[in-house]
């Protein structure tokens, strides 16, 4: 298991890999709030601002299918939203028992949870294909461009380097346990609960420990080598006119979603 | 519209014979460990030295003191400037530190970007970290190593760029902790060979004795936070009773 098992960036030579990280973060969550701004049952806009979305997937040479497939995996987070088909008062159009409790699925109910099903999903898949797009470090350091406080953006450089080397560390502790978890003749492997249950705990605490110090070493290695609280890149940062023009047509876009959806 | 960072203005210069001055060096812990007790010693220009001693002697202590990155009582002095917090960002161009562990120095997803992360950091321009990073792959004979992951290299090659992220800084000195642990043979001979033909100020932490007998015409023993040996390595790996003394062996 390695570093790169779980970055999101896929390398292509693409428009939309090429545009300045500042504009993609930046159009993300205008794009992200216009969905949450959008009424429900807007379908027409709800459908535009997919086709775009689809546009964006094309443009960037993953396949028109890339940020939907990867979607589905955020989606079951969107059933928190579930008990909105029984609370919204309308008119009832199904009726069940769970359990002892009646619960009525009404029609208003139905429309509110399916859009926010939708807008929630538009949102996850714009920010799937940022990701997917931009490098990691690019990422953090647009963000650093675009005034969100030093601070949070270092936390989330650190978050996902630790991440990778915390997987590893698990595995080599999971690993470990294996091999010194052997069953006797004719005994179950293992013993109580209790006892796997501390086991466990045990292993949590080592990885505590071990990623604790780890932090400490990579960042002993990082200041010696000029690290002084922001990360640099060399990818320049310059917005070039295309830039400007994918800026200005994707705001266009948002606002004609947004009119649409209210009108 | 570009952006532009702020740079560090500090400059240094090497100034003098000497490249290293430490004096009185006292370091604890946090938690009340005491782990240098008035380390002194001096390097000068081109000399490659040995640090040798027993596991906790207070080697990896000292090398963290030589850069900044622990702070205790008594002097370090680089190129003839006494480090404080305002020239630390120069200390740490001129002092490339190698650590034990590989994995801890490359934390960049790719070998290019962890070679250029020291230049970058000390605000040079692109053209000149790109002509950095090149010479350094090139000079521990790597430069087809660019676009690899870091975490997909062997422990030898992780070693070898581990020195180029401090290559490509142009350090005046050189500090590794224990660069031959965990090598097997071939990668130990590059690796020595590779540590000969640096032209580099060097001072490395070792329990290769053999490295040292080869590498090194000076070799410095450390025990309990002190420096009990500073001389020719030949003289120290001579003194049978010192080496038995500090748990050390004649190879």
């Amino acid at each position: 298991m390695h570093f790169d098992a779980f970055d999101r960036y896929h390398a292509q030579e693409s428009f939309v890999h090429r545009l300045d990280p500042r504009v993609k973060t930046a159009l993300t969550i205008a794009f992200i709030l216009s969905n949450a701004l959008l009424p429900d049952g807007a379908w027409l806009a709800y459908g535009l601002a997919w086709l775009s979305l689809l546009t964006a997937n094309y443009a960037s040479r993953l396949g028109l299918g890339y940020t939907f497939k990867r979607s589905l995996i955020a989606l079951p987070f969107a059933l928190i939203a579930v008990t909105i088909l029984f609370s919204m008062p309308g008119r009832p159009i199904f009726s069940f028992h769970l359990f002892f409790w009646p619960l009525t699925i009404t029609d208003a109910g139905l429309l509110r949870f399916v859009s926010i099903l939708i807008r929630s999903w538009l949102s996850v898949q714009a920010a799937i294909l940022l990701v997917a797009t931009t490098r990691f470090p690019d990422l953090v350091h647009a963000l650093e461009h675009l005034k969100v406080p030093a601070i949070l953006t270092t936390i989330i450089a650190f978050l996902y380097r630790y991440l990778f080397v915390l997987m590893d560390e698990v595995f080599r502790l999971l690993r470990a346990r294996e091999s010194r978890s052997a069953a006797g003749a004719g005994r179950r492997s293992g013993g109580g609960v209790f006892w796997r249950a501390k086991v466990a705990g045990n292993l949590a605490g080592q990885l505590f420990l071990r990623s604790y110090e780890r932090s400490d070493r990579i960042y002993n290695a990082m200041v010696a080598r000029g690290y002084a609280g922001r990360l640099c890149t060399l990818n320049p940062h310059e917005l070039k006119s295309s830039d400007y023009f994918v800026a200005a047509f994707a705001l266009l876009l948002i606002g004609i979603l947004q009119a649409i959806g209210r009108f | 519209m570009p952006v532009s960072h702020a740079r560090s203005e500090i400059k240094l210069e090497m100034n003098g014979e000497e490249v290293l001055k430490v004096n009185e060096l006292r370091f604890a812990y946090p938690d009340g460990h005491a782990a240098l007790h008035g380390v002194s010693f001096n390097l000068r220009r081109g000399e490659k030295a040995a640090l040798v001693g027993p596991n906790g002697a207070g080697k990896s202590t000292l090398m963290l003191h030589l850069n900044g990155i622990l702070q205790g009582g008594g002097e370090v002095e680089v190129g003839g400037q006494r480090l404080t917090r305002q020239n630390l960002p120069a200390i740490r161009a001129l002092v490339g530190l190698v650590f034990q562990n590989p994995d801890d120095q490359l934390f960049s997803p790719t070998v290019f970007e962890d070679v250029a992360f020291g230049p970058l950091h000390m605000g040079l321009p692109e053209a000149d970290v790109r002509a950095r990073v090149e010479a350094a792959l090139e000079a521990v004979q790597m430069s087809a190593y660019r676009e690899r992951l870091s975490h997909h290299l062997s422990v030898g090659e992780k070693k070898r760029i581990a020195i180029a992220t401090t290559l490509s800084m142009n350090p005046s000195l050189l500090v590794l902790d224990e660069p031959s642990a965990g090598l097997d043979p071939r990668a130990r001979r590059t690796l020595i060979n590779l540590l000969r033909e640096l032209p580099i100020t060097m001072l490395v932490s070792t329990h290769d004795m053999a490295l040292v007998q080869e590498l090194f015409p000076r070799t410095i023993v450390m025990d309990e936070g002190q420096i009990v040996a500073d001389g020719t390595t030949a003289e120290i790996l001579n003194d049978e009773a010192l080496l038995t003394a500090h748990g050390l062996e004649k190879p």
